[in-house]
């Protein structure tokens, strides 16, 4: 028996080939005859296009082929769906107008595709694309949310902008908890634009076999089975039989692999058309133009309280950008991701919230890591930050009078979720501890001795995730299931083979789920081998979203181990001459209970495949799939608190120390974990204070398009992180995990502008806080 | 076309380029040597640092003809047969890695910085990678390999 894995920091299992350069990303692979794609991209933010010249591309060495949208158009290839649809305030369904993968009528945002170059090499296809001639029309352009509504619309299907107007809660209920407040706290912010950036750009190789009549295609996705369905059932019509879609190993994703794109898409249409492989990989420009960004929004919130600091309602007011088209899951981001997370820990009973939806000329947001979940823990602790000050209330204190209480689980908050286990406290009690709280205003004394001021954060976050039940998101327009496939395949001499249907492009899922299926079945990990990332491979899939894949796929594999189990159990029984119900399974061996005769697994699955002495009513082979539907979200939370020093002089913020305290519910692999709460901060630190896609109000252009302009997080930009944890298990699925994948980047902005802010003594500012921005409040904050 | 010869891992190897082949396109479509990343096409994410004579150098920012009679260690080239390099062993110790993109330019960048200053401090280990993006990691863990593989003090 292994030394039960679960719960250790064991290292990881996929390490070895990335760290010798033998990964396998999809920019590595390559096909016989394969062409290159180079796209050519619209240069005006808003344009009628009016005709497009190939002949003298068609004429340069090396072109193949060059293709416009009137040919996707005569072989009949559909638009770019949008999978969710949000009905709005007046019962009606969102406004999703076409989005087709090269573009029929007219360019909507710099980057948008308007033909496609294919050529021998990549540099015959650049110099192709440099020769199409595109006549455009420019039409006027807004990239601004506040101004989208009555500006030049985009869409003849939304002619003024709107994509939505939708609300969430019981606004009659807060209206009366307003008219009877003790005291009201108003803010305005806006969540900045972000663009994700893993560090793989993304790519794909499209093969088509005449012979087959079927299609190969590799591509940067975070689940490739999605977007097989997408593609089958609403953009070409492949049958999902004739469309196999690999997914190797991804560099990084972040939700922005996740979405069904138009070069993956032309590229797979193109593969036939030609009858040569097609390939294509975007550079780091292109990614910045053409990835779907994340949040985006602006939002006014107000928060009601009694005379002694407790919340008794909550109103917020968000406009969010879509972007030009809707992405594949935009719409539901600042919706059901959003707006049913705005109870956080808080006993807030009545809490409304309206969300207006628009289109700009800018590239599609869509999820980025802690999508929602985010956007909605920013307004909300940052309130609640400003709450406190304005009433002089400790920010600890006031959190903690307002937290769910353990004892008040399963919660039924107003915005629809109810949150099944928690204890927020203890993680509050905990990371103060860990940050020494009662010694803050000692350093912060010393600090300022040496003309510096230190500020604190906190952020007490929820997030709800291990998405989701079927019949729920259903309910809320949802086009697709959420569940999620394993199967699990003893091989003849005692190996496994584990199929699972979430993707792990960094989190360590061939790691973690060895351990699970290790343990479960008492097999040495290394006789567990994990297949994920091929839709010829693995039965059916939902993919790697929203903190999903242990809480869902985990528990998927659980349920297909289960089987496995009893029907070993079968097995052993004949074996063993004993009946079924007799038959224990322990560390991998199968006993007659109350004696020592025992069967190993590897002797029982030996027999599944030799059975020469085998149960008459049993099938050979020791093969099981199970699907596994979750019954609820999982609703990972806890504290951060940071602490920052801030440099007058110069506006930089030091980040001096980050703890983060975070209840996952049962920890698997804790090196991972741990691993994924840095990563998740660092992403959050860079929201608040580095990273800001901006686009030029008057041009349309995308300002910030490199790592020249667009600030990433450096290792000098950020501290070594003290990761707590506490453990209340998840109530619902048989793992007991709740899922870590994103909780830093939804904790950390608000930690950090409250930090921030708490230095320079004043409420607000947006971000990301430059030095710019915090050296010109710390100049006003000294001249006051 | 010009035809390049360098030693790359230790091996000669010779092909003819287009002028404006960089150092990463020769080692990755020539020499399938693709370990060696492409992350971005303005010099800063370190995806595609190599060892060149010696010295870390982004490959997207050479051209192949520059590395003309050098000697160039990658990724590949770094472990001895199945033993991993001190740095590479301790990336995967410390968890300094995820998806494993920047992983090579990382951990070539990390021995180089090991090779020219044997006992960094962690600050002079966060400055020294500032020319490497990470986008998974947040930093913590390959700052803590690269400490630890300085400690131990063979992983120059
Ligand atoms: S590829 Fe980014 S620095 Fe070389
Ligand atoms: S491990 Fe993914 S970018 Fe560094």
């Amino acid at each position: 028996m292994p030394d039960g894995s679960v719960g250790q920091a064991v290292k990881r299992r996929e390490d070895r080939r990335f760290l010798t350069g033998k990964g396998r990303y999809v920019d590595d692979i390559h096909r016989p005859g394969e062409l290159t794609a180079v796209f050519v991209r619209s240069p005006h933010a808003h344009a009628t296009v009016k005709s497009v010249h190939i002949d003298a591309a068609m004429a340069s060495p090396g072109v193949i082929d060059v293709f416009v949208g009137a040919d996707m158009e005569q072989d009949s290839i559909g638009s770019l769906p949008c999978g969710w649809t949000v009905t709005d305030r007046h019962g009606e369904p969102h406004k999703s107008p076409p989005h087709f993968p090269l573009v029929r009528d007219k360019a909507r945002y710099v980057g948008d595709h308007i033909a496609v170059v294919l050529a021998e090499t990549l540099e015959q296809a650049r110099d192709g694309a440099e020769l199409v001639e595109v006549d455009y029309d420019e039409l006027p352009a807004n990239v601004e949310i506040v101004k989208a509504v009555g500006g030049p619309p985009l869409h003849e299907e939304a002619p003024d902008n709107l994509c939505y107007d939708w609300v969430l809660g019981d606004e009659a209920a807060v209206d009366e908890a307003f008219a009877k407040a003790h005291h009201i706290t108003k803010l305005d912010l806006v969540n900045n634009r972000l663009i994700p950036n893993p560090m793989e750009p993304r790519a794909a190789i499209a093969e088509y076999d005449g012979g087959l009549d079927s299609y190969t295609l590799w591509s940067t996705s975070q689940n490739p089975h999605l977007l097989r369905l997408i593609l089958s059932a609403f953009v070409t019509g492949i049958p999902e039989t004739k469309l196999r879609i690999i997914a190797p190993d991804i560099g990084g994703g972040f939700g922005s692999k996740i979405y069904c794109y138009a070069e993956e898409t032309v590229c797979l249409w193109a593969s036939k058309r030609v009858g040569r492989p097609v390939r294509w990989t975007s550079d780091r420009s292109e990614s910045f133009l053409a990835d779907a960004h994340g949040r985006d929004h602006v939002t006014h919130v107000e928060l009601a309280m009694n005379e002694t600091g407790e919340f008794i309602g909550l109103k917020v007011a968000t406009r969010a950008n879509m972007g030009a088209y809707l992405s594949s899951f935009a719409s539901s981001i600042p919706t059901y991701f959003y707006a049913t997370l705005l109870a956080g820990q808080y006993r807030t009973p009545a809490i409304f919230c309206n969300v207006k939806a628009v289109f700009t000329n800018t590239a599609p947001v869509d999820a980025y890591r802690g999508a929602g979940r985010s956007e909605a823990t920013y307004p909300l602790e940052r309130i609640v930050e400003v709450a406190a000050r304005e009433l002089g209330m400790d920010p600890a204190e006031i959190r903690r009078k307002n937290f769910i209480r353990p004892d008040q689980f399963p919660y039924n908050t107003p915005v629809a979720l109810t949150y099944d286990i928690g204890n927020y406290e203890a993680s509050l009690d905990e990371a103060m501890r860990m940050i020494n709280y009662r010694g803050f205003s000692g350093r912060k004394a010393e600090s300022q001795a040496r003309g510096k001021l230190r500020g604190i954060g906190f952020s007490a976050y929820i997030e709800a995730c291990g998405i989701a039940p079927s019949s729920v998101v259903g309910s809320l327009g949802a086009g697709v299931g959420m569940w999620e496939t394993a199967q699990v395949r003893f091989n003849a001499t005692g190996t496994v083979s584990v199929l699972t249907g979430s993707h792990a492009h960094g989190q360590g899922h061939e790691t973690t789920f060895s351990q699970i299926v290790s343990d479960t079945l008492g097999v040495p990990m290394e006789n567990v081998e994990i297949v994920h990332g091929d839709t010829g491979q693995i039965p059916m899939a939902m993919g790697t979203y929203g903190s999903r894949s242990l809480a869902v796929g985990g528990s998927a594999i659980m349920r297909a181990c289960g089987k496995i189990i009893d029907k070993g159990k079968k097995i052993a029984a004949h074996l063993l001459e004993a009946s079924v119900e007799d038959i224990e399974f322990k560390d991998g061996n199968f006993t007659v209970a109350g004696t020592d005769r025992s069967k190993s697994m590897a002797e029982v699955a030996f027999t599944a495949y030799v059975p020469h002495n085998y149960p008459e009513d049993l099938e050979p082979g020791l093969d099981e799939t199970a699907f596994y539907d979750p019954l609820n979200f999982t609703y990972p939370a806890g504290t951060h608190i940071c602490e920052v020093e801030i440099d007058p002089e110069t506006g930089v913020t030091e980040i001096l120390d980050w703890v983060a305290v975070d209840d996952f519910g049962k920890v698997i692999n804790p090196l991972i974990v741990e691993g994924q709460v840095h990563g998740g901060v660092a992403q959050g630190v860079g929201q608040a204070m580095l990273e800001h896609g901006i686009y030029d109000s008057g041009s349309g252009q995308l300002l910030t398009g490199s790592y020249m302009d667009y600030c990433m997080p450096r290792a000098d930009d950020l501290p070594s992180f003290k990761v707590g944890m506490i453990e209340t298990a998840c109530a619902h699925n048989p793992l007991g995990v709740k899922g870590c994948g994103e909780v830093g980047a939804i904790a950390a902005p608000p930690a950090l502008i409250n930090a921030i802010t708490d230095a320079l003594g004043i409420m607000h500012l947006e971000m990301p806080a430059t030095p710019e921005k915090v050296w010109r409040l710390a100049q006003t904050a000294a001249a006051e | 076309m010009p035809t390049v010869t360098m030693t790359v891992n230790e091996r000669q190897v010779s092909g003819e380029v287009e002028g404006r082949t960089l150092l990463v396109q020769f080692l990755r479509e020539h020499l399938n040597l693709t370990g060696t990343h492409v992350g971005c096409d303005t010099s800063q994410c370190g995806a595609c640092v190599v060892h060149l004579n010696g010295d870390s150098v982004k490959s997207c920012t050479i051209l192949a003809v520059q590395a003309n009679g050098g000697k160039v260690t990658t990724i590949e080239g770094l472990a001895s047969g199945d033993a991993l390099h001190p740095m590479q062993e301790a990336f995967h110790e410390h968890h300094g890695l995820q998806c494993g993109f920047c992983t090579p330019g990382m951990v070539m960048s990390a021995v180089d910085l090991l090779s020219k200053n044997a006992k960094p401090s962690e600050k002079e280990i966060r400055e020294w990678l500032e020319g490497n993006i990470c986008r998974c990691t947040g930093y913590h863990n390959i700052v803590n390999a690269i400490s630890h593989a300085a400690q131990q003090g063979d992983a120059a």
